[in-house]
């Protein structure tokens, strides 16, 4: 098949990054030729004011280096800028006269600066801040000349006057508005920012209308003149008024354009064989500036350009975060407030860096805007909230002091990676410091968290560290970083976890191939990733229908043990309410004996754990056990772990309730289903609470009048005390209530996800509109979990030792010395 | 010494070890031999691979992972590893030495000697 012939105008992220997208979709489609304006590759244009400031230099900011075009057989035209677009013909035409021909054209001309129309504005010495050539003026000026003017306090000047100021200029910035970065910040931040960045050595001069630049002698600029009649010195203007979408060469070619190049939510310009992604681009009306926004249009464009026909772009809520080393601030949404809102408020004007203030906006029960000065660790949190429309009534009171206050102990009490030393350990579990991740993003151009997690192994075990890790991400790109709003399950698909669960459950999916096929899966086979979490979506929407899949399980769920370091397993049977017999104690004993087994744990959980089983003997050993009436505790699932007791009223002084039995009950009831992540309950007889059901997902504690029910606790990596659901009287309700809320985590959660943060996800009083207040919501989930009880409460060992899965436990073939 | 006179009888020659069905879709068997185990793959298009049951990471057993196109993740950490040349996938570096397979009917033949290019015998 004749390749198709696809040209893309401007050689930035933007457009560079669709071409990756596409060329992992379709590498063999099109023939690709690509003009750029300046004569480099593909940079990180985010990084220059790090260069700037010389905290990095020009070749640590290359993204696609030019071994990467020949590569992809891609043919680059840089420092050639494209005058003319012929749509007749389907050609472009270049200044100097190159041609090239298209199937498809990409337009991605970004963005030009917006240059005050004042006399003098054309003078040597008065520079725009766009790219690499006016960062190098910028870096030759600061050697020979002392007075540096910066026009516009917004997030560019600032950055701009903080490189020249570090570069060892007098620099004043001269802003139109009351406040610095007004578009960003209301008035008190702005002033807190003022006043630290005024410690740095900068000057400020607000309220100030540019008049005239004026040359001296030299025929370079020499001073700055305001409406008002003032003048300053000044032998380097860096104008940072703004930035206005590129749409000169569009416009000339008769494509519709507004603000920007109007595009559809397929990236797709008014002449069907036109794209165009970017800065350059106004997508419903808004032309976005940063550049997570566009990299998520740079995906939906190489996916329509490949001619795969999925997924829409339609749009993007983002944030703000300066790039000034040693200074927080963040800012995102409506930030101001107004009709129908209202603010949070927690400022101290002599907190550390000059000052910490907090604003919240609220509009109902929702987080709309934020605004953070000196403190901004939370800041993903508070996007998260946004993005999702969480329901925050519950945690409003505390929403100020951030989420580490959300009663919990924090990862290892650091939770600031602006204050992180590059030494410091950011990830406990692979030991990567704060230094290797900021080296990964900025050298190995890395954008998403999945990208450091792929790049660096930070985040990439145990996950407790995540935030940390996205605000490393976000401190190092500064505003350009926000998580993408829908995340799609995986690399396989576009959709989202929620989406994929809907379609299951409203098109009546019923086998993995089934949802591939719906979906469009971009991979036949799926991933490891993907293919555990369908099953798990599979079996609890559909109980009866569905086919449990064996080969998308993990190995310790497939082999029904937990697998070792060195290959063994571990075998932990299951002791309803931790509670057990001399039969029992007498049948792991004789086991342990029989099988020789290495060592054994009493578990956190209550249990006895029998470690360094050879997987070929599994079935042997549950055997023996299922022979004396033990059955698998699934110590190795995402599945109903253990129910944990205290003694309770039969023996303890000051039990009130009978919490052995109820465990018993509890675990009787819901032992051998799935659900999304690991699922623990415990039961304690009184309030003084010796099971510690307060750190579970479900927690029981008898008091005097019946039972108070917890839920959403953890005891792991992050550690998080209940919230109160609500009190019962009766043994029947303890276990409607149980099994109504496990049946809705089941349902709704995202596969992975434990309690905690499914509730602070959807907030507590949704939950308890389901659970307590809608009865009848809540005993028909009670029966649903006891149907799906019906067909996923048995023995898979008792299974096994008759010879279920055999080929599971034993070897192909042994081949003799 | 010893190991050198089994290697010599045991090399150059191929071995059935088993039909294309007793190996799960997606899944894998252990082949046990006086060299240690290898792991026999099948993927859903039903080819057949063979690689050292060994991640180059850790030494996790790679027939225990699961299995998809022509990858493997590991269960230990995670690794993928590619099923054609045991070359883990980037940005993780290292390999599992790789054994000439091959299909005839429904039988799998397994050599013992190992491919060349990876040192992870």
């Amino acid at each position: 098949m004749k390749k198709l012939k696809l040209v893309m105008i401007g050689n930035g992220m933007a457009g560079c990054r669709t071409l990756e997208e596409l060329l992992k979709l379709a590498p063999d489609m099109y023939d690709i030729t690509v003009f750029g304006a300046e004569p480099h590759p593909n940079y990180n244009r985010i990084l220059l004011s790090p260069v700037l400031a010389g905290e990095m230099m020009l070749p640590d900011i290359v993204l696609n280096d030019l071994a990467w075009y020949e590569n992809n057989g891609i043919a680059l035209h840089a420092g050639k800028t494209v005058t003319k677009i012929d749509r007749v013909k389907r050609k472009v035409i270049a200044a100097d006269g190159t041609e090239a021909g298209y199937d498809r054209l990409l337009l991605a001309t970004g963005s030009l600066p917006f240059i005050l129309p004042v006399p003098g504005k054309d003078l040597p010495g008065v520079i725009a801040y766009r790219d690499i050539a006016d960062t190098e003026a910028m870096i030759d000026a600061a050697k020979h000349h002392k007075h540096a003017v910066v026009i516009g306090a917004g997030l560019l000047g600032l950055e701009a006057a903080n490189g020249l100021k570090l570069r060892g200029m007098d620099v004043t910035v001269v802003h139109l508005a009351d406040w610095i970065m007004e578009r960003q910040l209301d008035k008190t931040a702005a002033d807190l920012l003022q006043k630290s960045l005024e410690a740095k050595g900068m000057k400020f001069l607000l309220g100030k209308q540019t008049a005239e630049l004026v040359g001296g002698e030299s025929g370079r600029v020499a001073a700055i003149k305001f409406k008002d009649g003032a003048s300053i010195p000044a032998e380097l203007v860096v104008m940072a008024v703004g930035i206005r979408p590129n749409i000169k060469l569009a416009e000339s070619a008769g494509i519709h354009c507004e603000r920007g190049i109007v595009v559809d939510d397929t990236l797709q310009t008014f002449d069907p064989k036109i794209y165009a992604v970017g800065e350059c681009v106004a997508h419903r009306g808004i032309a976005y500036g940063l550049v997570a926004p566009l990299f998520e249009q740079a995906k939906v464009c190489a996916n329509h350009l490949a001619e795969h026909g999925i997924g829409r772009y339609t749009g993007s809520v983002t944030s703000t975060k300066l790039k000034v080393t040693g200074i927080d601030v963040f800012s995102a949404g409506d930030f101001m407030g107004g009709e129908g809102t209202e603010d949070l408020l927690l400022s101290d004007p002599k907190g550390p860096q000059g000052g910490l203030y907090k604003k919240l906006v609220l509009k109902g029960n929702k987080l709309v805007g934020a605004v953070l000065y000196g403190e901004s660790e939370d800041s993903n949190w508070y996007f998260k909230l946004m993005r999702e429309g969480t329901d925050i009534s519950a945690l409003r009171h505390r929403l100020l002091f951030g989420e580490t206050h959300l009663g919990d102990s924090g990862h290892g009490g650091q939770s600031r990676a602006a204050a992180m030393k590059d030494s410091d350990q950011v990830c406990d579990c692979n030991g990567v410091c704060k230094g290797d991740i900021v080296k990964a993003i900025t050298t190995k151009g890395l954008f998403t968290l999945d990208d450091v997690k792929a790049h660096t192994k930070a985040a990439a075990s145990c996950g407790s560290c995540t935030g940390l890790v996205e605000q490393i991400l976000a401190h190092t790109l500064g505003g350009e970083y926000s998580a993408p709003e829908i995340k799609p399950m995986c690399k396989c698909t576009d959709a989202s976890h929620d989406q994929v669960r809907a379609a299951i459950r409203e098109q009546h999916l019923t086998s993995i191939a089934d949802v591939m096929a719906k979906l469009e899966w971009k991979r036949a086979d799926g991933c490891p990733s993907c293919r555990p979490a369908l099953n798990y979506y599979l079996i609890s929407t559909w109980p009866n229908e569905a086919k449990d899949d064996y080969q998308s399980r993990y190995i310790n769920e497939r082999a029904h043990a937990n697998i070792q370091k060195d290959g063994s397993y571990s075998v932990v049977p299951r002791l309803f309410g931790g509670s057990v017999t001399v039969d029992q104690l007498r049948a792991i004993a004789d086991v342990a004996e029989k099988f020789e087994v290495p060592e054994m744990k009493i578990t956190g959980g209550q249990r006895i754990d029998l470690f360094g089983v050879k997987k070929e003997k599994l079935p042997e050993v549950w055997g023996f056990l299922t022979e004396r009436g033990l059955v698998s505790g699934h110590a190795y699932g995402k599945a109903l772990r253990t129910v944990k007791t205290c003694v309770g009223s039969d023996w303890c002084r000051f039990g009130v309730q009978d919490s052995t039995q109820m465990g018993i009950d509890l675990e009787e009831m819901t032992w051998g289903s799935w659900t999304p992540h690991k699922y623990k309950m415990a039961v304690s007889g009184c309030p003084r609470n010796c099971a510690e059901a307060t750190i579970k997902d479900f927690g029981v504690v008898g008091i005097d009048s019946g039972w108070e029910l917890h839920v959403g606790g953890n005891g792991g990596v992050k550690v998080r005390a209940t919230d109160l659901l609500c009190r019962v009287t009766t043994r029947e309700e303890v276990l409607e209530y149980a099994g109504a809320f496990m049946q809705i985590y089941r349902e709704e959660a995202r596969y992975l996800e434990r309690t905690a943060p499914w509730i602070e996800r959807v907030g507590l009083p949704y939950i308890k509109t389901r659970v307590v207040e809608d009865a009848a919501g809540r005993a028909s989930a009670y029966k649903r979990l006891l149907e799906s009880q019906e067909v996923y409460r048995f023995d898979p060992w008792a299974e096994r030792a008759q010879g279920v899965d055999k080929h599971e436990f034993t070897p192909l073939k042994v081949i003799a010395a | 010494m010893m190991n050198a006179i089994v290697e010599k009888t045991v090399q150059e020659q191929w071995i059935e070890v088993g039909g294309v069905a007793d190996i799960p879709r997606d899944g894998a068997r252990v082949v046990k031999t006086p060299l240690g185990d290898i792991a026999v793959f099948r993927n859903m298009a039903d080819e057949v691979f063979a690689l050292r049951d060994k991640c180059p990471h850790k030494g996790g057993p790679l027939s225990q992972g699961i299995v998809y196109g022509r990858r493997v993740a590991c269960p230990l950490h995670n690794w993928h590893i590619a099923l054609e040349s045991g070359m883990a996938v980037a940005p993780d570096e290292g390999c599992a030495a790789s054994f000439p397979v091959r299909v005839e009917g429904e039988r799998v033949y397994l050599s013992l000697t190992p491919n060349e290019h990876c040192s992870n015998h």
